[in-house]
């Protein structure tokens, strides 16, 4: 049998989460770190993203998806860290050993000290949102048509309606146009845009493209080729509402219905999920519920802005620096829940197991909601916060929190993430950060 | 004559519907925004609207076949399509480095054209 190797840190992806986290891990000191990546290069999904708006958080400044992928590989290329590429990770267990294939190598079995999971996500597809119709070529998810346009020069279709108004979706939307193609429309079942403003004024009115919100695909047409869909208007239970069909030519049905992190790992290695996020479960160190493995970035949640998910990769690599060097006491005391409270869809961390250290907590609100200020809570007592004027589900928020808050959460109670109506005044809580854009 | 424009704030999630009014090219009135930031977004549209350019460019030789580009300021917004039209007839040679000049002063723009990434060149291709 071939030869162990026994790395310091295994990081698994090579996107932004992947890269952030290898490198902060060696910046604190690790000597031995390996990233294991299933594609041909590093970057993750970013080569692929070429329109600007990346970094203005990290960076200051905006950056194409591509350029925010070069600052990290540059520095990644500038250190020992060993990459191996198109390599694909089969097997994953809770004493962190894992099972790769490559075609240079054959399998490889790693048995890294630590561990960073850094899959990231994957697109919903027809099938988990069950459009009725026949099974024909020309129905393609939007991340995939980004693909074949923007790295493999293919234009999937001319004539493309679009389902799911998410970031992607109205990228896709003006790519699908500057290309040449004929964007009919954009679909999208709530009544509300599913990505940024930004994007819905830039890549949608720029090019005169009709948004019909409250309104689904409910049939797709064509037996080799996608010749035509249904789109229906829906009521207010989501339903398609009979006699609003209309029959809409096309050659294309673009998908931009949503994003799922990449767990099939994670569970192999007994970690535990959280089934508001479909991620792991993690603490303020970004450690997952098995000793020493750790995660970042997308396959926690889908975040909408690659800034934050560069934060939580360099969370997740010094914290598993310091696993390997300093080692930790199990603690004594059981982990402090973080519950979301009075609008907030979910938290990450859920849990706080040290108070040693400032804490950034990211969430999605419920609905969208004016003049408010999102606080963590310990019993009735707001400890972080800052006002914002506006939150809305798209937007993922972020309050941070310092070791001076944290310190006497123990004793005082329950700890939520909540959002309450703003009533003014100064009191803690900084200003509100840059508005980034995907 | 007096017209009424219509734009949608995009600095903060405010999301505010702006309304610009006018006559004869002359901005009367900004209604809808919530700040400054919404009422100079408002004239900038009205008057100079302008977006960065990114698209491809075909790349011979090189680990992938396209380039993705980025303009290096925003150019006005009438110019995008054309710009990204001429682009693609671009072709060039691998290797290229990130930050290489494409096209210098697109469409007399003043923005030049630059790679966004690093695109090395295939193994199997040989050096020239």
């Amino acid at each position: 049998m071939h030869k162990v190797r026994k790395p310091d840190l295994a990081v698994i992806g090579a996107g932004p989460a992947g890269l952030g986290a290898a490198l902060a891990a060696y910046e604190a000191g690790l000597k031995d770190v390996m990233i294991i990546e299933r594609d041909v290069e590093l970057g993750g999904i970013l080569p692929q993203c070429i329109h600007d708006g990346f970094g203005s958080i990290v960076f200051k400044e905006t950056l194409t998806g591509p350029q925010y992928a070069q600052r990290f590989i540059d520095r990644v290329e500038k250190t020992d860290i060993e990459v191996k590429l198109n390599t694909m990770v089969l097997d994953l267990k809770p004493d962190r050993s894992i099972t790769a294939v490559n075609a240079r190598e054959g399998i490889l079995e790693i048995r890294p000290r630590s561990l960073v999971l850094a899959m990231g996500c994957r697109e919903r597809t027809r099938h988990q949102i069950l459009i009725p119709g026949y099974r024909p070529a020309g129905v393609i998810c939007a991340g995939a048509a980004q693909r074949d346009i923007n790295i493999e020069g293919l234009l999937p279709g001319r004539r493309v309606v679009i389902l799911g108004s998410g970031d992607i979706g109205l990228i896709m939307a003006r790519r699908f146009t500057l290309e040449g193609a004929e964007v009919e429309g954009v679909y999208e079942i709530m009544d509300h845009p599913g990505g940024l403003t930004r994007n819905v004024v830039q890549c949608l009115h720029d090019f005169d493209i009709p948004l019909h919100l409250s309104h689904t695909v409910t049939f797709i047409h064509g037996r080799k080729r996608v010749e035509a869909v249904t789109v229906s208007r829906v009521g207010e239970d989501l339903k398609p509402v009979r006699g609003t069909e209309r029959v809409v030519p096309c050659d294309t049905l673009v998908l931009s219905v949503g994003l799922i992190p990449e767990n099939e790992l994670s569970k192999k290695a007994g970690v535990a999920l959280d089934p508001a996020t479909a991620g792991p479960v993690v603490d303020e160190r970004m450690e997952t519920s098995v000793d020493g493995i750790f995660a970042c970035g997308n396959v926690m949640n889908v975040f909408d802005l690659v800034d934050y998910v560069t934060h939580t990769a360099e969370v997740a690599g010094r914290a598993a620096a310091e696993y390997v060097l300093v080692g930790r006491k199990r603690e004594r005391e059981a982990p402090l829940r973080v519950e979301p409270g009075r609008n907030v869809k979910f938290v990450v961390p859920q849990i706080l197991r040290g108070l040693d250290r400032e804490v950034s907590f990211y969430f999605r609100v419920r609905h969208p909601e004016r003049a408010v200020r999102p606080n963590l809570v310990v019993g009735e007592k707001a400890l972080a916060g800052r006002r914002a004027k506006m939150v809305r589900p798209p937007e993922m928020v972020r309050v941070k929190a310092g070791p001076e808050e944290l310190k006497s959460l123990r004793e005082r109670g329950e700890v939520r993430i909540e959002v309450m109506p703003d009533t003014g005044g100064g009191g803690e809580g900084g200003e509100e950060e840059g508005d980034g854009a995907k | 004559m007096r017209k009424t424009h219509s734009f949608t704030c995009i600095n903060c999630p405010l999301s505010c519907s702006l309304e610009l009014v006018e006559e004869d090219g002359e901005i009367l009135e900004v209604k809808g925004n919530d700040c400054e930031i919404g009422r100079r977004y408002a004239e900038e549209e009205f008057r100079d609207p302008r977006r960065m350019v990114t698209t491809t460019v075909k790349v011979r030789n090189g680990i992938l076949p396209l380039l993705p580009v980025v303009s290096t300021k925003p150019i006005p917004k009438p110019l995008v399509k054309e710009a990204v039209r001429s682009l693609a007839g671009v072709v060039l040679e691998a290797p290229v480095e990130d930050g290489q000049v494409i096209v210098a002063d697109i469409l007399n723009t003043g923005a030049d054209i630059v790679a966004s990434r690093r695109l090395d060149r295939l193994h199997s291709a040989g050096n020239d």
